[in-house]
């Protein structure tokens, strides 16, 4: 039989048009962009524009291209003027003095007021922890002119410059009063910045681009760019921030260049990236971050100290980190609940915690009177980072002699259940794990697992009054040494009554074209300015 | 004709009340609290109770469901808890990628499937009939995330053919645009060429043992005149069922293939939205998906009276 006869002549037209129309096409590629684009793969996608209301760590990315603030930690945890030109503290350290560039200007084209800072203080004073023990501190805000203010404190508080300078979320970024004016509890709908970039709204697709331009009439410090601090000087006129979801998709694209830098590949990939020349992997964020396992003080076990003590017991930092991240490259033991490489870091009171010994444990749950019940250890499977942790942590547990109720779940719904105090029975819990950013637990204001306030807690509810008034204290502190003489004594009471199990340091690396990009600086937010992209 | 139309468009209301009704309640079952997802991860107790407040999820969900409804009557499915934009400003960005994805995977699908299944079922029992459905059983088999990521390891990766990933819409030109959805298209066409292949094959053979091709061969018809004419016309009707069906399919069932292409499209908003319990946006989408899938079957049904007078409504 003749292959003529079976295909009709239509059907074979039809071929041959559309092989034609592909080669004509193929004279038509796209000409390249005159502009500078760097294309990004963010760890997630931005989904919230206002980085007070959340404090979703993409929010507060977000907040640094947008936005500026008053102060800036540098990578020595030195807090440096940014938005301030200079400043004074008076000798009896009760009013400070604020002084604003010249040449601050918003995205719209107006000048950065004192007004403008004030409204914008508070608003972040009413909703980040930090802001809040600041404003407890604030008699009033006085403005000077347009260009300087004052605040009054109503007693010396240690924390006024670290408040302002604080590096992850909420950070204190200055918005125009009108828009800081809105509640904290409102979502903001002006998204209007006085940063280096300026927020395209019109070009954000959700779920897939976030695009940023470059703001022409920022005028960045002189000091070299550290952090948060120093010139912001952007080389690049155009961010956009891609929502990859597939890891493998995206370190594919990195690999082709269709991308230039993946801020977080997983650790399990990056041996892909080690036979190519051009792209170098580097751990941008020197801090790192933390695993947290957290327990519920409303309930038993849990609600007997020797329960919790007899978790601290059982479990030990090395086990997660091999489980989680398994290249030491990227990870360390830290006895520090304040993070090692902080200024307040010590291993006081944290022997228990560095090696599994599971008789302790035993003994210590025994005299607990844990009657067997089950205990409901959420484990999230869809965070690549967390998804080992569950199997190890249970693992423990059973070992010192917990009857583990190992239960799996998309981290969306843990972080929903984990707000419930019902039985873990009814609903509610008894552990959780999950990880911090390592700057988000520097000191014992700003981190969440010290907070012993009981109802006020963050999820598990710890509540102790000695927690409460050493972090006071630790507020009042002005010196360096006094800080770190009650963060040790908070440390070992911390340990006392668990608040909280701190499960080792790991750092998350990036991952970048270095036949495009040069001049990638870290911080422990990924920075857009300083670098630059070969045309 | 007319009446038949109208009276399958009346029979959606019933069923679109029934989707309402049950996704409402489903997504309130299920476990899950936007607020806690919005408040992030260091967001506070007392930060999560604002938000629910600030959403209006503290409301009984009899009140919840009215207010939502009474949008939906209006034309409006409401505003993403997340990205505070109209949820169908949302769809309307993705609906593009999903269409077009869905029209090139049609087109690769219909001029491979049907030809390889007529020449399958004219050379039936032969080695080429035997190569072809042993190629369709590997169409089914191989999950599209396994071949997805072995298209781009061999045409994007060893022989720089085409982009690993992303999207580009036909405003920025059509090959550009063609470019980006050559591999998407072809790993989700695997699966339906397959399909599609072995229904024609099938229906082909049927057709063929029939009265009226024995007295079109005697006639002195060409094989290509009595295949495709007389066979394949009549043997239509079930291939365009499967094709009809394939066509609904492909517009929810993208969800892998975008994302390992990471194509913004109707299968990436609602997976997002589902894992950020995004609930205005995921109702919305499963609304619309029913509806589609109404249509597409009303569509399927008024092509049988085209493609056999005998059918009539």
């Amino acid at each position: 039989m003749n292959w003529r006869c079976i295909f009709p002549k239509t059907l074979a037209r039809i071929i041959v048009a559309a092989v034609i129309a592909l080669s004509l096409c193929f004279c038509m590629q796209s000409k390249a962009y005159a502009t500078i684009t760097l294309r990004a793969v963010m760890h997630s996608d931005l989904k919230i524009i206002d980085p007070i209301w959340t404090t979703a760590y993409m929010s507060s990315y977000y907040g640094y291209m947008v936005y500026d603030t008053l102060f800036a930690m540098d990578s020595k945890n030195t807090v440096h003027p940014q938005m301030v030109q200079d400043y004074e503290v008076s000798d009896d350290k009760l009013t400070y003095t604020f002084t604003l560039r010249e040449g601050l200007k918003w995205h719209d084209g107006a000048s950065v007021t004192s007004d403008d800072c004030i409204a914008s203080i508070k608003r972040w004073g009413s909703k980040d922890s930090m802001g809040q023990k600041l404003m407890e501190f604030i008699d009033k805000f006085n403005v000077i002119n347009s260009k300087t203010f004052a605040i009054k404190l109503k007693e010396p508080y240690g924390l006024v410059l670290a408040s302002l300078a604080k590096p992850t979320a909420n950070v204190p970024f200055i918005m125009p009063k009108r828009v800081a004016d809105i509640p904290a509890s409102e979502q903001i709908t002006d998204y209007t910045g006085s940063g280096p970039f300026v927020f395209a709204f019109d070009e954000w697709k959700p779920g897939d681009v976030t695009v940023f331009k470059k703001f022409k009439d920022y005028v960045p410090r002189i000091e070299p760019a550290d952090w948060g601090s120093g010139g912001k000087v952007v080389n690049v006129d155009r961010v956009e921030w891609l929502s990859i979801k597939d890891h493998q998709t995206a370190v594919n694209a990195l690999i082709e260049g269709e991308v230039d830098y993946i801020e977080s590949p997983p650790t399990e990939l990056l041996p892909l990236f080690e036979r190519e020349d051009n792209i170098t992997t580097r751990t941008l964020d020197q801090l790192g971050n933390q695993f947290i396992l957290r327990l519920n003080w409303l309930h038993p076990p849990f609600n007997n100290v020797k329960a919790r003590r007899a978790v601290l017991a059982a479990i030990d930092q090395i086990s997660f980190l091999q489980a989680t991240i398994g290249n030491p490259k990227y990870y360390k033991e830290c006895p520090a609940i304040f993070s090692c490489g902080s200024a307040l870091a010590t291993d006081k009171g944290t022997e228990i915690l560095m090696k599994s010994d599971i008789k302790l444990a035993n003994k210590l749950l025994a005299e607990s009177g844990y009657d067997g019940r089950p205990i409901v250890l959420m484990h999230s499977t869809d965070v690549d980072i967390l998804n080992n942790l569950g199997p190890v942590v249970a693992d423990k547990l059973r070992s010192a002699g917990f009857n583990v109720d190992l239960q799996s779940m998309d981290w969306q719904t843990i972080v929903a259940r984990r707000a419930k105090r019902d039985k873990p029975a009814d609903g509610g819990w008894n552990i959780f794990m999950t990880a911090l950013a390592t700057a988000d637990i520097m000191n014992p204001i700003v981190s969440v697992g010290l907070n012993a306030s009981c109802d006020k807690a963050w999820f598990g509810w710890p509540c102790d009054a000695r927690v409460e008034r050493l972090r006071d204290q630790f507020a009042r502190a002005t010196s360096l040494e006094a800080q770190k003489s009650i963060a040790t004594e908070l440390q070992v009471r911390a340990m006392e009554i668990v608040t909280h199990a701190h499960g080792g340091q790991y750092y998350r690396p990036s991952s970048w074209r270095n036949d495009k990009l040069s001049d990638v600086i870290g911080g422990p937010f990924p920075i857009f300015w300083n670098l630059t992209k070969a045309k | 004709m007319f009446g038949f139309v109208v009276n399958r468009l009346l029979a959606t209301i019933p069923v679109m009340v029934m989707v309402t009704i049950f996704v409402f309640l489903l997504l309130r079952l299920a476990p899950g609290d936007p607020a806690a997802v919005l408040a992030g991860d260091n967001g506070s107790p007392q930060q999560i109770i604002e938000i629910r407040e600030g959403l209006g999820l503290n409301q009984p969900v009899l009140v919840q469901f009215g207010t939502w409804i009474l949008g939906v009557v209006r034309g409006d499915f409401g505003k993403s808890y997340f990205f505070k934009k109209q949820v169908s400003e949302l769809i309307l960005l993705r609906v593009e990628p999903t269409i077009a994805l869905a029209i090139t995977t049609l087109i690769i699908t219909i001029l491979v499937a049907i030809p390889i299944g007529v020449i399958a079922a004219y050379k039936h029992g032969t080695w080429i009939d035997r190569i072809i459905m042993a190629l369709s059983v590997g169409g089914f088999s191989i999950p599209a995330f396994v071949l997805g990521y072995l298209l781009i390891y061999l045409f994007a990766m060893k022989l720089d053919l085409f982009p690993v990933q992303g999207y580009k819409p036909l405003a920025e030109g059509f090959w550009p645009f063609l470019h980006q959805l050559i591999l998407p298209s072809l790993t989700i066409s695997a699966i339906y060429i397959a399909l599609i292949a072995r229904i024609t094959r099938t229906s082909i053979l049927e057709v063929l043992g029939e009265d009226y091709i024995r007295t079109a061969y005697a006639k002195g018809l060409t094989p290509n005149n009595v295949l495709f004419k007389h066979a394949l016309r009549n043997a239509a009707v079930p291939i365009v069922t499967v094709i009809g069906i394939g066509v609904a399919l492909l517009i929810g069932g993208v969800i892998v293939t975008e994302s390992i292409y990471n194509i913004p499209g109707i299968g990436r908003l609602i997976v997002d939205a589902v894992l950020g319990r995004d609930y205005p946006t995921i109702q919305a989408i499963i609304i619309l998906s029913s509806f589609f899938y109404v249509i597409v079957n009303l569509l399927i049904d008024l092509t049988y009276s085209l493609l056999d007078p005998r059918i009539r409504y």
